[in-house]
């Protein structure tokens, strides 16, 4: 087992202290001509400030600062580092890095993983830690032989002096590289001679997530631990006004019954005590301002903002004139639900804190946040807190909660009750419990000049903002207008003239959250369905529009023809399908998806097939990629096909997986993936996939039965022949 | 107190008889490897063997199992040797890995009746277990992987 989880206070601490002799490498190290350091005031020698570790045995540790949810970064960052190291990959192994400033993220600046951020972001810093490493450990082997560093080489932990036949395994040396001093100047490789990166390597974790062995969050048991349910607002934004535990309390195995900030919690000896606790308890609930609202309230909301100006997104050239001047004109609004995450380990957090401390278990995706939530609410100085990350059984956005809910409920509990609690969230609790990609009301319209080309487009957005009173607020709004409401619309890369992009944020009380690919969930849909119909009107074939209307996109143009030539696209199809298409650009990366549907006689929708082609810049590992893609394509289509949370006097009507339906096996399509060979700038994967699908599968339902769905999720009603 | 037999070892559960299974191996006996997804047998999660067939432990009481042969991720092979776990490995099947004890266990017994599932076969078992990132298609192609290497077994041992 090459993981290490932090399972214990002790065995975690002592696994990551950067006191066990041996190479060490840490956070000073120059990077393009600055040095990165350690900001944080409490960062202390007997922390791993560390990102790699060479024992004497040989082994190779490298500490992970990106949280591991199955996008393969346990995998990925590793092979960066070992790639400079020229390690033998077989003696890699990975440590959860524990958190400390030295950990955050290089470009967003706190320790976190989203935004399909972690290997471009790690790219340079992990390059540098590893041939760090290798300059120290030939270093070492120079001094031990005497002779000059330049005339010895690494491979596969063994560092060689050929003329003298001599060599010495990386184990061997590092207690004497740990004597040398970190030099100022590394050479990284050139990426012809890369032997990991660009390889499809094995993921490391992989044995022990068929064994049973692998070490989530909610796995996570300490000495004496209760298990904690607790009961929040049925109706968001409301609160408890009054509750009586008697029914609670008189269960055995229910310890206590106490009021938390987001409602009841239900402490027990064990979760299923903890839930039959939790459902006995009587609580009275002032309901709050949003006790009325339902989903057909909030369109006629929505549709009603969409006939007014919003904040400009995006202002090119004259919408008014062009539209005025356009031979035809499509106008169409495009809708899409409230989604909710439903990752499938649900929501969960241990908490131990005690008067000299306060330890944490929990996958997070945003550990300097919970830090901080658990420092306040403990009122303990910050390096007696400490945040264990486990695995992730999921994040897709979920476990980055700006107001680090999840952490906190569990840090009040245990502080309350002076003994270590975890706290689950059942499945209940999770889908109806808010935090959801918000939903979207999108009208769009159009003007296609004499020479069929489009001269016009205007896109208003409404819905509610990710980022509004959350920290993220002050770099994620300008203007009025959040960024990840409008992203995928405000860049719309085609060549149209006159463009008008504006956005409508209304405030309600429902927590909205990033949704894996955030924004491009539903402005990919809108755009691409829209410009489909545009393609149609003007008479032309999409894939021939948008290529024409690409010319000056050279990565979206790649993408694009690379999809197109792996698909037969043009070529017949049997009776009753369909052929689709979708472009789309997010976190940095380009994707183009062709899907090949049916449609049954009840309006039933089977994707049988999907070709995705991606360019995200030079790659680390393809089995990522590969892997990313397939799952981006059935978390995107999980949502066409079935996704939605609607609302009810301020309820959300949805509560488990028979009426919250993902994507099951069934309907899996066949996914082949291919990479655009590219030099150019390193993009993200883990998200990248998932906008085009429903655009995809939408367009080849038109393709196949000349109607326009323009509301997810497809409604087999609507299709029904 | 409800005894149960567990992997082939014996537990004695001290708990209500209603408590689910699910519940009793992961809190009660320590054995984490079974995971609650929905608490309602939507999701496949927390699939065991009792008697050698899938069964959801989440809506299982302890009640109707005792004395029955209980096995779980934990007792399918000590050492990563059933066919389906060698078959994960050599198409890494897993993401985050959390649905994947639930997926392996319910692919063992379409193992034992058909070791020669189509495509169909397949869909029919696997399409109760939910996997949110999506690793169907290698789950699809890792047990017909499986399904081989259990033929051969066959054929050498006959």
């Amino acid at each position: 087992m090459r993981i290490i989880n932090g399972m214990t206070r002790r065995s975690f601490l002592k696994t990551s202290a950067a006191v066990l002799g041996g190479l060490v490498i840490g956070f000073q190290l120059p990077s393009s001509g600055r040095r990165i350091e350690a900001k944080s005031k409490w960062a202390s020698a007997d922390i791993a400030n560390a990102f790699l570790r060479i024992d004497e045995d040989g082994s190779i540790t490298i500490m992970v600062n990106h949280s591991e949810m199955g996008q393969g970064v346990y995998t990925s960052l590793p092979m960066i580092v070992a790639e400079e190291l020229d390690c033998d990959w077989n003696d890699v192994r990975i440590e959860p890095a524990p958190v400390n400033m030295v950990y955050s993220h290089t470009t967003f600046g706190s320790q976190m993983t989203g935004g399909s951020s972690s290997v471009w972001t790690e790219w340079e810093r992990l390059r540098l830690v590893g041939a760090t490493g290798k300059a120290m450990l030939i270093a070492a082997a120079a001094k031990t032989w005497e002779v000059a560093a330049e005339s010895c080489r690494a491979e596969n932990s063994v560092v060689y002096h050929d003329a003298s036949k001599r060599q010495l395994t990386y184990g061997q040396l590092t207690k004497q590289a740990s004597q040398m001093s970190t030099p100022k100047q590394v050479s990284l490789k050139d990426p012809k001679d890369f032997k990991i990166i660009g390889t499809p390597v094995k993921r490391l974790d992989t044995p022990e997530k068929t064994n049973g062995q692998a070490v989530f969050g909610i796995d996570v048991n300490l000495p004496g631990m209760l298990t904690a349910v607790v009961r929040r607002s049925p109706v968001f934004g409301g609160k408890v006004k009054s509750f009586s535990a008697d029914k609670a309390k008189a269960i055995k195995g229910v310890q206590s019954v106490i009021q938390i900030s987001s409602g009841v919690a239900v402490i027990a000896d064990d979760f299923w005590t903890a839930k039959i606790g939790a459902q006995a308890v009587e609580i009275v609930w002032d309901e709050g301002p949003d006790a009325n609202l339902s989903t057909q309230q909030q369109s006629e909301q929505y549709a009603a903002l969409a006939n007014t100006p919003g904040a400009v997104a995006r202002k090119k050239g004259n919408i008014t004139t062009a539209m005025d001047v356009s031979a035809k004109k499509l106008e169409a609004v495009y809708e899409v639900p409230y989604l909710a995450h439903a990752p499938m380990e649900p929501l969960n957090c241990v908490a131990d804190v005690r008067k000299d401390g306060c330890d944490v278990w929990t996958g997070t995706q945003l550990q300097t946040a919970e830090h901080a939530t658990a420092k306040a609410i403990t009122g303990l100085p910050a390096e007696k807190v400490k945040i264990h990350t486990t695995l992730l059984g999921g994040g897709f956005g979920r476990r980055a909660v700006p107001d680090c809910h999840f952490v906190s409920e569990a840090v009040q509990i245990s502080k309350a009750i002076q003994k270590p609690v975890k706290v689950v969230w059942t499945r209940e609790d999770d889908i109806q419990g808010g935090w959801y990609r918000p939903r979207y009301y999108h009208k769009l319209s159009a003007g296609i000049n004499d020479d069929k080309k489009p001269i016009a487009w205007k896109h208003t957005i409404v819905g509610q903002s990710i980022t509004a009173g959350t920290p993220f607020e002050a770099f994620m709004v300008r203007h009025g207008v959040d960024v990840t409401s409008v992203e995928g619309a405000e860049n719309l890369p085609y060549a149209i003239p006159n463009v008008l992009v504006d956005l409508h944020s209304p405030r309600h009380k429902v927590p909205v959250l990033w949704w894996r690919a955030v924004g491009g969930t539903h402005n990919a849909f809108a755009v691409e369905c829209f410009l489909d119909e545009v393609a149609h009107a003007a008479g032309k074939d999409p894939y021939e529009f948008r290529r024409e209307l690409l010319a000056s996109e050279p990565r979206h143009l790649k993408a694009l023809e690379l999809a197109i030539s792996k698909s037969n696209w043009g070529k017949p199809l049997p009776k009753g399908h369909g052929r689709g298409l979708a472009v789309h650009s997010c976190f940095g990366s380009f994707v183009a998806q062709v899907a090949e549907v049916s449609v049954s006689k009840e309006g039933k929708v089977k994707v049988h097939n999907v070709v995705c082609a991606v360019d995200c810049g030079p790659i680390v590992n393809p089995n990522t990629i590969d892997a990313q893609i397939e799952g981006g394509i059935a978390f995107g289509l999980a949502a066409a096909l079935h996704g939605e949370v609607t609302l009810k006097n301020g309820r959300a009507e949805q509560s488990n997986f028979y009426d919250y339906k993902v994507l099951r096996m069934d309907e899996m399509p066949k996914v082949e993936t291919h990479i655009v060979p590219s030099t150019d700038k390193m993009g993200g994967i883990g998200e990248v996939a998932v906008p085009p699908i429903a655009p995809a599968v939408v367009n080849a339902i038109f393709d196949a039965t000349g109607k326009r769905v323009r509301q997810l999720p497809i409604s087999s009603e609507d299709l029904r022949s | 107190m409800v005894q149960l037999k567990i992997n082939q070892k014996k537990y004695e559960i001290e708990a209500d008889k209603s408590m689910p299974l699910l519940w009793a191996l992961r809190d009660k006996v320590g054995l984490n490897g079974t995971k609650f997804g929905c608490g309602v047998a939507q999701c496949g999660a927390c699939t065991v063997h009792v008697d050698g067939e899938a069964v959801r432990s989440c809506v299982t009481p302890i009640s109707a199992v005792e004395g029955k042969e209980i096995t779980t991720i934990e007792g399918l092979s000590p050492d990563l040797s059933h066919p389906l776990q060698q078959a994960w490995i050599a198409e890494d099947v897993p993401q985050c890995g959390y649905c994947q004890s639930g997926q392996i266990m319910s692919a063992a017994v379409l193992l034992k009746h058909n070791d020669q599932p189509t495509d169909e076969d397949i869909n029919d078992v696997m399409t109760g277990n939910i996997c949110r990132c999506g690793t169907y298609n290698r789950i699809r192609r890792a047990i017909h992987q499986a399904a081989k290497t259990v033929r051969k077994q066959k054929e050498d041992n006959s």
